[in-house]
């Protein structure tokens, strides 16, 4: 590797169920011009975009990035569309990254969006039939057996709810408000794919997010901390095959693994100060902790239950909110990577985790068979 | 952009294009993928990184890509990563893995079935949604109006459209692969009513299904798996406005440029695979790279003889890399474009020892 990579710049929109004050490029705008502001730099910096979404079916644009150059100051550079499914925010992150780290660019933009407002996420999630039973469908019954197998209490699930959505208070960017949720309002919201109840699930949102990333050189000499890469790795597994363990996917044991060692960490939970992982219904949360070897077999509920995933507690999870909060499906796997950045370089305003040097991001896609990780730390290596 | 590190192709395999594929698109990259990586000579479990191109569109289903796992045998689990994009962006994608020297190999692959979909109506939606796809311009139209531009400009002719299709499908009589090929005279081409004026049924590319696969090494891996292996000088890639307005449609300039950093500089050719989808496209992009005008470009016939989209591009590079694995060409480029009327071009330069 001949280059450190360093985030310098990070920027997301407002995100909102409708966001009807903006085209897209205008979203996409938004996003990035906030992280060129914040890396201070313009866009005639910027050697090579990364973009990435999920499937262009969700607004009905084939290849959205060719019209997106435009807006995106692409004319005249390289431009990378990836698309992994739910992970790709990750993904694309991680691609950017891989242009800094090799020396072939000096400074990368990458990008990550979803307008789920200007077409039919639900269709498109069904694989463009009509008999979808929504990401939730596909996911509940990986949900009760990971509560048959730990015996994992109900509330669980309610207090991740809960949780994420009064971190999601501290978050200006945050698509979900809700003050006054508790885990009675949880319990007894709309039964949706049983054991999700509608505050259990995250919301369909317009949204995007942008990262600046760059060399060590110009990462040393930033007006704001850097974020390190210290670690990436992605994984992919087929998503139906006899014995296929789809609660503890393999490919996210082996994803998380890859990147505590090209960190160095032995024990994530002492090691890891913060996490930012992909969430989209309650139950993730204990089930990642697992699934990456954070808790042991059955711990990761106990985490729950005990405190530790809060802000204040000893392994911090989601203090952004999370995708619970915020659900532009193609920018919140890289939301993951910002907010761990943020988390890092000491920015994450009010809802910053209080000396934060190691952050875990990890984003998930597809039949919980795409893993997109990273390990993001304050000091270059 | 050239690199820093050795890489290069040391296997590859492609169908056949054909109008309709009675398999589905995962069907035609098994045998492609096992194909190429038994011509590499390697095992899928040694593979470090795989990266496919495809486009979920073609098949009308979100999440089409991820069926094609299963040709990547994604079991155990794979590094892997996808874009929606042609072939040859997978490969360029996997190159820069390569590049940072803890692995040693890559799977690269790209597949398309344009059979089940109707191209001019699927095309039209990757156009600008506020502005330009409303319009329901397809393709064609908008290469019609390249083609006019460049005989406006007085840079070719009707006939000149003509001889770049007699010549590449001359040449596809050579190429197993190709769907459209054989022996046409000018005058009789010219005697074709328009399609999209000034473009005749011939200057369209034909229709097809299909899939390719390359296997990528470094170094000293690469001398071990193959006896002549196809070494990447240079790739790079670069995007222009996409407004067809706001660009001069008689030129390349992305084409040009992306040469430049791929280091491409003027020297001879032995092989030049182009994927110009239109005719004049292929006039174009001649004089985008400054190419000589006995340059032997697209001995394949090039994509007017076959183009199985989001694999067209990547077909190149293999098209190059089988002449300078068999040893009759020293020194080649490749050329894959995506978006309507060349708006996004990718150059790779490849050499033997």
């Amino acid at each position: 590797m001949a280059e450190q990579c360093a985030v310098v710049g990070v920027g997301q929109t407002h995100h909102k169920k409708k966001r009807a004050d903006v085209s897209i490029p205008g979203l996409l705008r938004e996003a990035a011009t906030r992280a060129l502001e914040d890396a201070e730099c313009t866009w005639a910096d910027i050697d090579a975009v990364v973009i990435g979404k999920a499937p262009d079916a969700f607004e009905g644009i084939v290849q959205p990035e060719l019209f997106l150059a435009d807006a995106l100051g692409g004319a005249g550079k390289p431009m990378l569309r990836v698309h992994t499914a739910g992970s790709v925010g990750g993904s694309t992150f991680i691609v950017g990254s891989h242009l800094i780290e090799s020396g072939i660019h000096e400074r990368v933009l990458a990008v990550a969006w979803e307008k789920q407002s200007e077409g039919n996420a639900q269709w498109g999630l069904a694989g463009g039939r009509g008999r979808g039973i929504g990401a939730g469908g596909a996911f509940a019954p990986w949900i009760r057996a990971y509560i048959e197998k730990t015996g994992a209490p109900e509330y669980i699930g309610w207090q991740v709810a809960v949780k994420d959505r009064l971190n999601a208070l501290k978050n200006p960017y945050a698509h979900l408000r809700l003050p006054d949720i508790t885990i009675e309002t949880v319990k007894e919201s709309q039964m949706l794919w049983d054991p999700l109840r509608f505050l259990e699930s995250c919301p369909s949102s317009d949204g995007a997010c942008a990262v600046v990333l760059t060399n060590e050189a110009n990462g040393r000499r930033a007006a704001k901390p850097a974020a390190w890469v210290a670690a990436t790795a992605v994984r992919s597994e087929l998503g139906v095959f006899p014995g296929r363990d789809p609660v503890r996917p393999q490919a996210g044991v082996e994803c998380a693994h890859d990147v505590y060692e090209q960190a160095g960490v032995s024990v994530p939970r002492q090691e890891i100060d913060v996490a930012e992982l992909y969430v989209p219904f309650s139950w993730y949360e204990p089930m990642w902790l697992e699934g990456h070897d954070i808790a042991g077999p059955g711990e990761g509920w106990k985490m729950v239950e005990s405190g530790d995933t809060e802000i204040t507690g000893s392994f911090p999870v989601n203090p952004s909110g999370g995708v619970l909060s915020s659900n532009p499906i193609g920018a919140s796997g890289m939301l993951r990577f910002a907010e761990a950045a943020l988390q890092v370089r000491g920015l994450a305003g009010e809802h910053q985790v209080d000396g934060a040097r190691t952050a875990l991001a990890q984003a998930y896609g597809g039949g919980a068979q795409y893993f997109a990780m990273g390990i993001l730390r304050s000091q270059p290596a | 952009m050239s690199g820093a590190t050795d890489i290069a192709v040391v296997g590859f395999a492609q169908t056949p294009a054909v109008r309709k594929a009675r398999e589905s698109e995962v069907q035609l990259l098994v045998p492609t993928v096992t194909q190429a990586l038994e011509r590499a000579g390697l095992d899928r479990r040694e593979v470090g990184f795989t990266c496919a191109g495809s486009c979920d569109y073609l098949t009308g289903g979100p999440f089409a890509f991820v069926s094609n796992l299963e040709a990547a045998g994604a079991w155990p689990p794979i590094s892997e990563s996808h874009v929606e994009m042609d072939g040859a962006w997978a490969l360029y994608e996997a190159w820069v893995r390569l590049q940072h020297g803890d692995i040693d190999t890559a799977l690269v692959f790209g597949s398309g079935k344009s059979s089940p979909s109707k191209p001019d109506e699927l095309w039209a939606q990757q156009l600008d949604p506020y502005y330009l796809a409303p319009l329901g311009v397809d393709p064609g139209s908008l290469a019609g109006i390249q083609a006019r531009a460049l005989l406006d400009a007085g840079k070719a002719t009707e006939r000149d459209f003509a001889e770049v299709v007699v010549r590449n499908r001359s040449n596809a009589k050579g190429n197993p692969n190709a769907q459209v090929a054989g022996d046409f005279s000018v005058d009789e081409l010219l005697r074709a009513p328009y399609l999209r004026a000034p473009l005749r049924r011939h200057d369209f590319p034909p229709i097809s299904d299909g899939a390719v696969a390359v296997v990528l090494a470094r170094g000293d891996k690469a001398r071990a798996l193959c006896e002549r292996p196809t070494w990447i000088r240079g790739i790079d890639h670069r995007i222009e406005v996409h407004q067809p307005g706001m660009r001069d449609l008689t030129t390349s300039s992305s084409t040009t440029l992306a040469a430049r950093k791929a280091g491409y500089d003027g020297g001879p050719l032995d092989v030049v695979e182009l994927s110009s989808t239109f005719s004049p496209q292929e006039i174009i992009l001649r004089d985008a790279l400054g190419l000589a005008d006995d340059a032997n470009v697209n001995p394949s016939g090039g994509a007017l003889a076959a183009n199985p989209v989001m694999a067209t591009g990547l077909v190149r590079v293999v098209e190059v890399a089988q002449r300078i694995t068999e040893g009759s060409a020293g020194r080649g480029l490749a050329h894959a474009t995506g978006g309507q009327v060349m708006q996004h071009n990718l150059v790779c330069l490849m050499e033997g020892e």
